[in-house]
């Protein structure tokens, strides 16, 4: 059984708390194991919330890059909630 | 101070499960962040339930939820005198306001709040005392709504987690 790992961009550039983390929620949802999610956010909250989500939801924080006016989050799926 | 909310996360990361919010009051301004903070800790994976009793029963009231209003009158947050905002129509003109200002940050509307909680698997139960004297009866609630209890119950869902009241 092979899946091809997926790799998606979630813009919720403009939204604020909770936009962000239900956004990177609907895309975890959907996700397979493996799946990489990219997060472009411009709430100042959301570096502190998705680290809290991630953490909590046992999944990876790749990387925060700074980008000009928004911050782009990668979170990597390691786990899914049965 | 992003330092400081991961170091808190980290340790309470392991502690409670389950989350419970009291909700008291019936106007915007309460109902938001009530929403905000469960439909947030349903994503974490907690187990989240939202008991509305007096005012905030209006939240899940067919007739109140699409309307929620914010008061400028017993509130020093507003930026007006408290005298001013007895004026009729300045509770409309709050609310216009405040509903405009979510609009723009893409907050979603209360309605669909609850829609989202739903999705999300929170629970919600209405307090049996206060659809009592304020007249409810069980048709005139959303359809959101999973149940109609008593505070043994509300003291039970609350144990060993997490309670907001608001």
């Amino acid at each position: 059984m092979a899946t091809v790992e997926q790799h998606k961009v979630i813009d919720s550039r403009g939204s604020f708390c909770p936009g962000p983390i239900t956004d990177l929620f609907k895309a975890y949802r959907s996700s397979q194991l493996g799946d990489v999610i990219e997060l472009l956010a411009t709430d100042p909250a959301a570096k502190a919330d998705v680290t809290a989500w991630v953490q909590k939801s046992g999944n990876e924080l790749v990387d925060i890059i700074d980008e000009q006016g928004y911050i782009r989050i990668v979170v990597k799926i390691t786990k899914k909630r049965s | 101070m992003a330092q400081v909310t991961q170091l808190r996360t980290e340790a309470k990361a392991e502690q409670t499960e389950r989350l419970l919010i009291i909700l008291s009051k019936g106007t915007m301004d309460m109902v938001y962040p009530a929403l905000m903070i469960a439909n947030t800790a349903a994503t974490m994976g907690k187990e989240v339930h939202m008991f509305f009793t007096f005012w905030g029963l209006n939240a899940v009231n067919k007739k109140t939820v699409g309307s929620m209003k914010v008061s400028p009158v017993g509130n020093p947050g507003m930026p007006m005198p408290n005298i001013l905002g007895m004026i009729p129509g300045m509770t409309a003109m709050a609310t216009r306001m405040m509903n405009g200002k979510m609009k723009k940050a893409k907050v979603a509307t209360i309605p669909e709040m609850f829609k989202m909680a739903k999705d999300l698997g929170v629970k919600l139960h209405a307090c049996s005392t206060t659809m009592e004297v304020m007249g409810t009866p069980k048709e005139t609630l959303i359809d959101e709504v999973d149940d109609v209890v008593g505070a043994a119950t509300m003291i039970s869902l609350g144990e060993g987690g997490q309670i907001i009241f608001i």
